[in-house]
């Protein structure tokens, strides 16, 4: 199913990028290139890189050699502006991370009003509508604890969406869900990803990933081991340690 | 009629609740209710502020500052209340020069009602420091991962996210240290401040009423506290988020 | 792959702060230096009241080792109260703290009644109490039990005490999950086995960090009773400022015994959090 549109120019660059916590390597000289409309998902065992790589992205950890560059910014560059960096990027995360003392309006709403500055009626607008994209307009003045997982989850990409973002990052967003709320949440980034947003997902579902991926990456111990379009990544996977995971979740 | 019933049981049962019938008891014994609430909820407002103020300064970069605020906060929560009143009315309160009173007289230049104040802010005000740097603490680092993905400045981040959640965080423990304060105003009697018990005992020693001054005391200052409680607990369900326990 | 860590400097101050606690040497390692930090503040009066004193008569130095051996007994008469207060607060607390969990309301609601009453009372109010309200002594029969002021001293600090202690018991055994209660039920123990073979000494570890620090506030709270008049090392130091007369003296002086009593509360206290600490680790 790749290539359902147009693939535009490259949004995101990584080169040769490492991390280091202490003597601990967690990523050795990973590359990759998503352009812009292009969904890519990263798979590969826990402890192998994937979401520090994700974090990498938006500045929220540091690398220690190599080069990111995202929407023409270089993320590396110490004189960075994060704060400008972090509105093209939006970000979910695997616990949802909503602010407990806001409703879902209010959460969607906020960030585009205290950091962007727009117009509080405008915003308003534009988080209702979001909200109804994610299926939860009867949801708007419920508190983060009184919502499901998957209706946080819904809420928490809502929330990213409202800043307008080029890219948006998924850090194993449906690992704490059941398999029922699981579903929503897909189908909600599913549908992200056919309106031509440029997604980058760490997952650990593999139908979705042969579903909706333009392009499937492997790493395991840090490195990047293969990548390809998915037919061909999960049809004939090239080396072992590829199909050695792909035995062991499929 | 009040009165009339409080007279009555003076006669036949020897019951003397004295400040219910006689004016100028129950005056000195209501000036002295005056007096304590006054020192409560100035030193209440006085010692949230040095809390705020510690835990602003504890969290810069300075590390002077930081050594001053723990050394401040360990000081006062690990010497006795009442010397550290004695410390300031008598040796500080000694030091400073007397001004006119304009009656040809000298006065203090802090009086004790003022002292009190003081030391009783800044014994309860070290506890604050405590409390709300817990309660920063307690807000889990995810949600300021979250606001910072979201672009959120620093100072952004703060008024939005992490004080108010820290602030519900740490409302229990709030609300246990300023009982304690109010407890701890008793202490002003030491130096003769004119507050409920001092004012009490002044009754009791003229009237020969202790047993009965003690009880009304007592029940007094539960009532007192019951009171603060329930003004916290008020406030405490006004800002309760549905479905989040802190 | 841990959740990495973020890099803005947002809560860093806050998060920095924590010392790594290496067992209970560390706090105490600890203790040692802010102790030694307000000796320093005491000398540096000391000094200023030697270099301003009139010359022609004793130092400052001189007086105060005249008065210091003095003044730490005083100061050692109020850890004595503070220990037995405790002992007294604690036997009672315990009994009080049991009888808020009985099944039997009869039981429940005055020990809980009790608790709530002595707990918010005033610890000086109640001090007045015992000592103008309980009999200076006590005739059982042949048997005459004298109350000398010291003794209703120690009665009037235990009763907060008690209070406190039977909240840090409710706690404790409330902090037992219930499955221990079903299980020992289960094995056919009887409420009370249950209680004092199962539940308190779980109870018991949880209870000690807090008990500890009541311990503190007590030992500090021994200070009032130089308000009704026993002599402790507060009144023995108002009566050598007012014994020499020098207002010179006063900050040292001060200083002198608010530095014995931080020199005994705070390593307490950094057990405590250390204890705390501990136990919070294993669950």
């Amino acid at each position: 199913m790749a290539a359902r549109h147009e693939l535009g120019e490259p949004v995101v660059v990584v080169e040769g990028v490492e991390k280091a916590f202490g003597a601990f390597v967690v990523l050795k000289d990973v590359g990759l290139t998503i352009r812009r409309g292009e969904t890519v998902c990263i798979i590969g065992p826990s402890g192998s890189g994937k979401s520090t790589l994700l974090r990498c992205i938006n500045a929220l950890v540091p690398i220690s050699k190599g080069s990111i560059t995202v929407a023409g910014r270089q993320v590396n560059d110490p004189a960075l502006d994060k704060l400008a960096l972090r509105r093209d990027v939006g970000i979910v995360f695997q616990q949802y991370n909503l602010f407990p003392h806001k409703t879902a309006l209010q959460n969607v709403m906020m960030a585009p009003i205290h950091v962007l500055k727009q117009d509080p009626a405008e915003v308003g607008e534009r988080a209702r509508r979001l909200l109804a994209k994610v299926g939860l307009s009867h949801k708007h003045d419920a508190y983060p604890g009184e919502l499901s997982g998957g209706q946080q989850q819904r809420v928490a990409i809502a929330r990213s969406l409202a800043m307008n973002p080029k890219v948006m990052l998924f850090d194993e967003v449906t690992a704490a869900l059941d398999p029922e709320t699981k579903k929503e949440v897909l189908v909600t980034i599913r549908d992200l990803a056919a309106e031509g947003m440029t997604c980058i997902l760490v997952t650990h579902e593999m139908g979705f990933a042969r579903e909706v991926a333009d392009h499937v990456y492997f790493t395991d111990g840090g490195v990047i081991v293969e990548h390809a379009a998915p037919a061909e990544f999960f049809g004939a996977p090239r080396e072992t340690r590829t199909r050695a995971f792909l035995e062991q979740v499929l | 009629m009040i009165a009339a019933f409080f007279e009555r049981l003076n006669e036949t049962q020897g019951l003397n609740f004295s400040i219910f019938y006689d004016a100028f008891d129950r005056s000195r014994f209501l000036t002295g209710l005056w007096t304590t609430t006054y020192i409560c909820v100035v030193s209440i407002l006085a010692s949230l502020a040095i809390g705020l103020l510690g835990v602003w300064v504890a969290g810069s970069n300075s590390r002077l500052g930081r050594l001053v605020v723990r050394g401040y906060v360990q000081f006062f929560r690990n010497t006795p209340p009442l010397v550290q009143l004695s410390f300031f009315y008598f040796a500080v309160g000694g030091l400073l020069p007397t001004v006119s009173d304009g009656f040809g007289g000298q006065s203090p230049l802090v009086s004790g009602t003022g002292w009190a104040i003081i030391a009783f802010s800044l014994f309860a005000g070290a506890f604050n420091v405590e409390i709300f740097r817990a309660g920063i603490e307690a807000v889990p680092e995810t949600m300021v991962e979250a606001a910072e993905s979201l672009g959120y400045t620093r100072f952004q981040l703060w008024r939005q996210i992490v004080l108010p959640l820290a602030f519900r965080i740490c409302l229990p423990a709030l609300n246990n240290n300023l009982v304690n304060l109010v407890k701890t105003t008793t202490l002003a009697y030491a130096i003769g401040v004119p507050e409920l018990l001092y004012a009490a005992s002044q009754i009791w020693s003229e009237v020969f009423n202790v047993r009965e001054m003690m009880n009304v005391l007592l029940v007094v200052y539960v009532l007192l506290v019951a009171v603060l409680v329930w003004v916290m607990h008020r406030w405490e369900r006004a800002m309760r988020i549905p479905g989040y326990m802190p | 792959m841990k959740t990495a860590t973020t890099d803005l400097p947002v809560l860093k101050p806050f998060r920095a702060a924590p010392i790594a606690p290496s067992g209970l040497a560390a706090p105490m390692m600890l203790s040692a230096g802010l102790v030694a930090g307000v000796a320093i503040v005491f000398a540096a009066s000391l000094a200023v009241a030697q270099a301003t004193g009139p010359s022609a008569r004793d130092g400052a130095v001189t007086i105060l080792l005249r008065w210091a051996p003095l003044i730490f007994q005083g100061f050692l008469f109020n850890l004595l109260i503070s220990v037995l207060s405790m002992a007294l607060g604690t036997a009672v607390g315990v009994l009080f703290g049991i009888g808020q969990v009985s099944p039997s309301a009869i039981m429940r609601q005055p020990s809980w009644a009790a608790t709530q009453f002595f707990r918010n009372a005033p610890w000086l109010v109640l001090l007045f109490y015992a000592m103008f309200l309980l009999p200076f002594e006590i005739r059982l029969g042949p048997v005459t039990i004298a109350f000398p002021a010291w003794v209703k001293a120690i009665i009037g600090l235990a009763l907060p005490v008690a209070a406190n202690v039977s909240e840090i018991v409710r706690g404790g055994i409330r902090s037992i999950p219930s499955g221990q209660w079903e299980s020992a039920e289960a094995l056919a123990f009887t409420r009370r086995q249950t209680m004092w073979m199962i539940i308190l000494p779980q109870a018991v570890k949880r209870m000690l960090p807090p008990w500890m620090n009541l311990y503190a506030i007590l030992t500090m709270a021994t200070t009032l009773i130089s308000v009704v008049g026993i002599q402790d090392g507060l009144t023995i130091t108002r009566a050598a400022l007012v014994a020499e007369s020098r207002p010179e003296l006063m900050l040292p002086m001060y200083l002198l015994l608010l530095l014995m009593f931080f020199a005994y509360c705070y390593p307490i206290a950094r057990l405590t959090m250390a204890l705390e600490r501990r136990f919070n680790v294993k669950g």
